[in-house]
């Protein structure tokens, strides 16, 4: 018998992603995926799961769910009051779950989504190529909606025995710090329609603070701040052309929307500047009143950062590996009453 | 090809190629020329491509490929593209109960443009309608060649669900909505075929390049059709333009 998760309460929107839903753009089909595509992939690491396994993005308020067999769960992304039956359910690392648990994820703390991982990952039918859910379109994921009550989500079959995972722990410089208090720094790099707006447009899109909107979704985040303008009324839009991830969409009213991975694939509002791959998970775990500001990068910088992050996560996948002959192995250990966690690596 | 062209980067995972800044029949099979060339050559790390007008947004894999060789790679293309021949496009037919609850805004395009209603919809079905392109949501058909007569200003203030189907009017352009969505178009029918249907294959009816046309229907021709889509023996009907389609 496959496990189950069963959907006690569904959080406020839950939804099963994966890598995303790639190739059919040009028919107007979005990416959908995971928002948070570094804890996402985290999350699954920690279960031994391979990289485009589903997961569950959890949004503000998390499900409770009931477990019905036995799996290995990891919670990533922001930092949730979450507990298994009762006690604090530890996050960033993985942990076993058996029969009848209760696993509740309660408001989040800092971060707005996260991420759930099962060894084996949520056993959803592929539409398209992908288990990601694109609510507008109502398809992929659990019958193309937000998870309900009731819903009975079945577990695949695991890669590998990930028995050894358990309780290991990831350097915390692998664990994002999202500071509310704090202005969120996007870089970005600027157009492709950067000439569509005044030389003031562009100062104020680089110089002010912008505040994220309660109409913010998995479409785009929504900001409000010092409006930036365009050139003239006639370079409020442009022949329709093509959306990446994380381009910067200046409308009429001059407030930016950053385009997220269920947002439109083309569109008509001039885009003055595309913000970095690696700097995406922060636009996602952005809510509503946080602040951020926009620096300017260059493509090449960009890149170098996304080879860098990369390369992190090698590393990490490395140690968790429980091969006995991998380069890095784990020790934890105490001293004067405190635990540290130590990696020791052969060469 | 023009040699008018420029690729500027989109992000650190996309380039932007534009190939001009108007919206031609011409311009946009340039951009379909160059998006088949790149389909058909060996370049490593294209991810996928987005079509537009008169734009083609390379997405890639920066892991995979620098974005300076693929811009070499493109401008190849591009200069090999110049002798494109396209196979003759074909026309899918669409056929749409007009007015009545499936179109509620046919009355108020009718008043707008001073026409009678059945003169909207014969300028309406008349034309063969290129798509130029496909976006916006799943399936969406960016339509050129509607009639101006019977051009319509969109809702002051958008219907928050529109169901899939829906045939409206924005301005001077014309489309169906593939699915549900909240819209401030005018709507004047609805067809009861799946223009988009994420599990068959193609998803989509059509593609960029070819033609739409509109066929006016009955209700009662719309429910049997209806009926037809849902039991799946519903085959759509298309057929081919004679125009050549050379660049």
């Amino acid at each position: 018998m496959p496990t189950v998760f069963e959907v006690l309460s569904p959080g406020f929107l839950t939804t099963v992603q994966d890598e995303g839903r790639f190739g059919h753009r040009s028919i107007g089909m979005p990416i959908a995926g995971a928002l948070d595509q570094y804890s996402y992939r985290v999350a699954n690491l920690l279960v031994g799961n391979d990289r485009n396994a589903a997961c569950l993005e959890i949004t503000f308020l998390g499900p409770t769910l009931k477990v019905l067999g036995s799996a290995m769960i990891a919670l990533t992304g922001g930092a949730f009051q979450a507990t298994l039956n009762d006690k604090p359910l530890p996050q960033w690392q993985a942990v076993e779950v058996k029969e009848n648990d209760i696993i509740t994820v309660s408001q989040v703390a800092t971060g707005f989504r996260g991420y759930l991982a099962v060894a084996g990952g949520f056993d959803v039918p592929s539409v398209m190529g992908s288990r990601s859910t694109y609510l507008r379109g109502k398809i992929g994921g659990f019958e193309g909606r937000p998870l309900q009550a009731g819903d009975k989500l079945k577990i695949g079959l695991p890669l590998q025995d990930a028995q050894p995972y358990t309780g290991k722990l990831i350097p915390s410089e692998y664990i994002p710090k999202y500071d509310a208090s704090g202005i969120v720094t996007l870089r970005v790099i600027m157009g492709p329609q950067e000439d569509c707006f005044s030389q003031k447009g562009l100062q104020d899109f680089l110089m002010s603070t912008y505040t994220v909107t309660s109409e913010s979704d998995r479409m785009g985040c929504r900001l409000e701040g010092t409006p930036v303008e365009h050139l003239s009324k006639d370079h409020a839009q442009i022949i329709s052309d093509g959306i990446p991830l994380g381009a910067v969409q200046i409308p009429g009213d001059g407030m930016p929307i950053i385009m997220l991975a269920d947002g439109q694939t083309t569109g008509g509002y001039p885009k003055i500047a595309t913000v970095c791959t690696v700097d995406l998970p922060l636009v996602s775990q952005c809510k509503p009143g946080d602040k951020v500001h926009f620096l300017e990068i260059t493509q090449d910088e960009a890149i170098s950062l996304l080879k860098e992050q990369e390369d992190k996560l090698h590393k990490l996948q490395l140690m968790l590996t429980p091969d006995a002959s991998s380069p890095a192995r784990h020790f934890r250990v105490m001293v004067e009453s405190r635990y540290f966690d130590v990696w020791v690596e052969e060469r | 090809m023009s040699k008018q062209f420029c690729i500027k980067p989109a992000g650190d995972s996309a380039l932007l190629v534009q190939l001009g800044n108007e919206i031609s029949p011409v311009l946009n099979a340039k951009v379909r020329a160059l998006n088949l060339a790149l389909q058909h050559s060996p370049i490593e790390g294209i991810i996928e491509t987005v079509p537009a007008y008169c734009s083609l947004l390379v997405c890639f894999d920066p892991l995979k490929v620098d974005p300076l060789q693929l811009e070499e790679e493109i401008k190849r293309a591009i200069q090999s593209t110049t002798q494109h021949i396209f196979s003759k496009p074909t026309v899918t037919v669409i056929p749409v109960c007009y007015g009545g609850d499936l179109g509620p805004d046919l009355e108020f395009v009718s008043d707008y443009c001073k026409l009678p209603p059945e003169e909207v919809i014969a300028l309406h079905s008349a034309p063969n309608y290129l798509i130029y392109m496909l976006g916006f949501t799943p399936g969406f058909p960016y339509l050129g060649g509607m009639n101006p007569c019977i051009a319509t200003p969109r809702l002051e203030n958008p219907r928050t669900k529109i169901p899939a189907g829906s045939v409206g009017i924005a301005g001077e352009q014309t489309g169906i909505y593939p699915i549900e969505s909240p819209g401030g178009w005018r709507i004047i029918g609805r067809t009861p075929i799946k223009v988009y249907d994420p599990f068959r294959d193609p998803p989509v009816l059509f593609s960029a390049g070819n033609y739409l046309r509109f066929q006016p229907i009955t209700l009662q021709e719309y429910e049997k059709t209806e009926i037809q889509v849902k039991l799946g023996t519903y085959e759509a009907q298309t057929y081919q333009l004679e125009e050549g389609g050379q660049l």
